[in-house]
């Protein structure tokens, strides 16, 4: 159980706005420019503790590199909004959106990726209780056939992407969907679990057999991270 | 399979796995030809032939629900049959811009010079979101054709009325992961070397017959 409140509060540290750095910009650059910058959160496991499903140079890769770009992109992009807002500057403020939107979620959709995954050791695999239990069963009917279908849209993605299950905050049911590239789970649909569909999360161990990759992350989902996300 | 459609075949490499090298491994080749160009062309003739019998049942829903398969796999298909063309060994006469002079003509007259033009294509390339493509493309303008650059997303193909592609690169993970990891713009330097002049020359000087034979040839 303290792991669990451990890795949540460095997912909820790394999303939230840290004012140390800030804090001297704004000494010279004025109160305008006061805001926090994204850090990349440590991964709550070694990079070897997802193997087999997943290799410990992908892992190492994908954090400390792929991640770190989002992190590093973000900043950047926030840094140059931040200024467009104090020039009142809205076209460069426009043409900014699309960076923040595909760094903004790359760094997001990770953040929840490295939290809803877990070495077996630590529970990785083992299925979910209770009320995310049961909205899985009213859905799907079964965990297994939620499996079926979820694979069954990883598999359907065209192009770069993440399936989630998500919570629809109107009606409280849950269900798959896919979203495009870094594209983050905003708005109507609360992320309940994320599974990277980009290339760079298998391709060094899997290549091209993708469905490989899909069958065998289910023995390192952290359904825990789930239950917790679950409302 | 019914009479009416065709069943696209993958079309032989016009080099060996390893010709490639040290820019493109024969690892990455051998995958990139014989498992993902393969799985489109397995994709789009599943789909051509539900296409088929869904036409002939009047049945439009299906039809409608069946296009965006068909556009990412049947894009995929001519997108690296394009490709395998539009590259060369390294050391080979076809993979020097003295190779297409025309060409390089318009790229001075459109870029400056050429280092502009590859900086420019280059930033094109590295701005890609996710999966895509950049292609340099001939534009039919009425009175002049002109030179662009394009990125594509995921699949899709450069088909538009009066737009013939010139060369392409593959900007998915899949073309570079193996040897250069998450350095995409390593990848993107390099693979200048192996760009395939004398096909891009042939390209722009025809029209769309001529970039696309390729697809003719693996029916
Ligand atoms: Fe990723
Ligand atoms: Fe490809």
């Amino acid at each position: 159980m303290s792991s669990t409140l451990l890795r949540s509060s460095t997912v909820r540290c790394a999303l939230r706005a840290s004012t140390s750095a800030s804090s001297k910009k704004a000494r010279f650059a004025g109160a305008t420019f006061v805001r926090g910058k994204a850090t990349l959160p440590d991964l709550p496991y070694d990079y070897g503790a997802l193997e087999p499903a997943i290799s410990g140079k992908i892992m190492e890769l994908h954090h400390s590199k792929h991640h770190q770009t989002y992190v590093t992109s973000l900043n950047n992009a926030s840094e140059q909004m931040a200024e467009a807002k104090a020039k009142e500057d809205v076209q460069t403020q426009i043409a900014l959106q699309p960076l923040i939107n595909f760094h903004g979620g790359g760094h997001i959709n990770h953040t929840l990726f490295w939290e809803n995954l877990a070495p077996t050791s630590q529970g990785g695999g083992e299925p979910p209780k209770g009320g995310l239990s049961k909205a899985i069963n009213d859905s799907y009917g079964s965990l297994d056939a939620f499996k079926e279908k979820f694979n069954a849209a990883l598999a359907g993605i065209q192009g770069s992407g993440w399936a989630w299950l998500v919570q629809d905050t109107q009606t409280g049911s849950v269900g798959i969907k896919t979203y495009a590239n870094q594209d983050a789970v905003v708005g109507q649909f609360r992320p309940i679990l994320g599974i990277d569909a980009w290339e760079h999360a298998y391709y060094l161990q899997y290549q091209n057999r993708k469905a490989e990759y899909f069958k065998a992350i289910w023995d390192v989902v952290n359904w825990k991270a789930a239950e917790n996300r679950f409302k | 399979m019914s009479p009416f459609i065709t069943n696209y075949t993958l079309p032989p490499l016009p080099y060996s796995y390893n010709a490639l090298e040290p820019y493109i491994s024969a690892q990455i080749m051998e995958l990139h030809h014989d498992k993902h160009h393969q799985t489109y062309i397995t994709n789009l003739n599943a789909l051509l032939q539900s296409q088929a019998e869904s036409t002939q049942a009047s049945d439009i829903p299906t039809l409608v629900y069946l296009q965006s398969g068909i556009r990412f796999n049947a894009g995929g298909h001519i997108n690296h049959s394009l490709f395998w063309q539009n590259l060369a060994p390294a050391q080979s006469a076809e993979a020097k811009t003295s190779a297409a002079p025309k060409l390089m003509e318009k790229i001075k007259q459109t870029w400056g010079d050429e280092t502009k033009f590859r900086e420019a294509f280059n930033t094109a390339l590295l701005g890609i979101q996710g999966s895509g493509w950049g292609w340099l493309v001939k534009v039919d303008g009425g009175k002049e054709d002109r030179l662009v650059i394009m990125t594509t997303k995921d699949q899709d193909p450069v088909v538009g009325k009066g737009e013939v592609p010139i060369f392409g690169v593959d900007m998915w993970e899949h073309a570079y992961y193996l040897q250069y990891l998450n350095g995409r713009a390593a990848y993107v330097e390099k693979i200048w070397n192996v760009i395939n002049w004398k096909t891009a020359e042939e390209r722009y000087l025809g029209g769309r017959e001529d970039a696309f034979k390729v697809l003719k040839a693996s029916m």
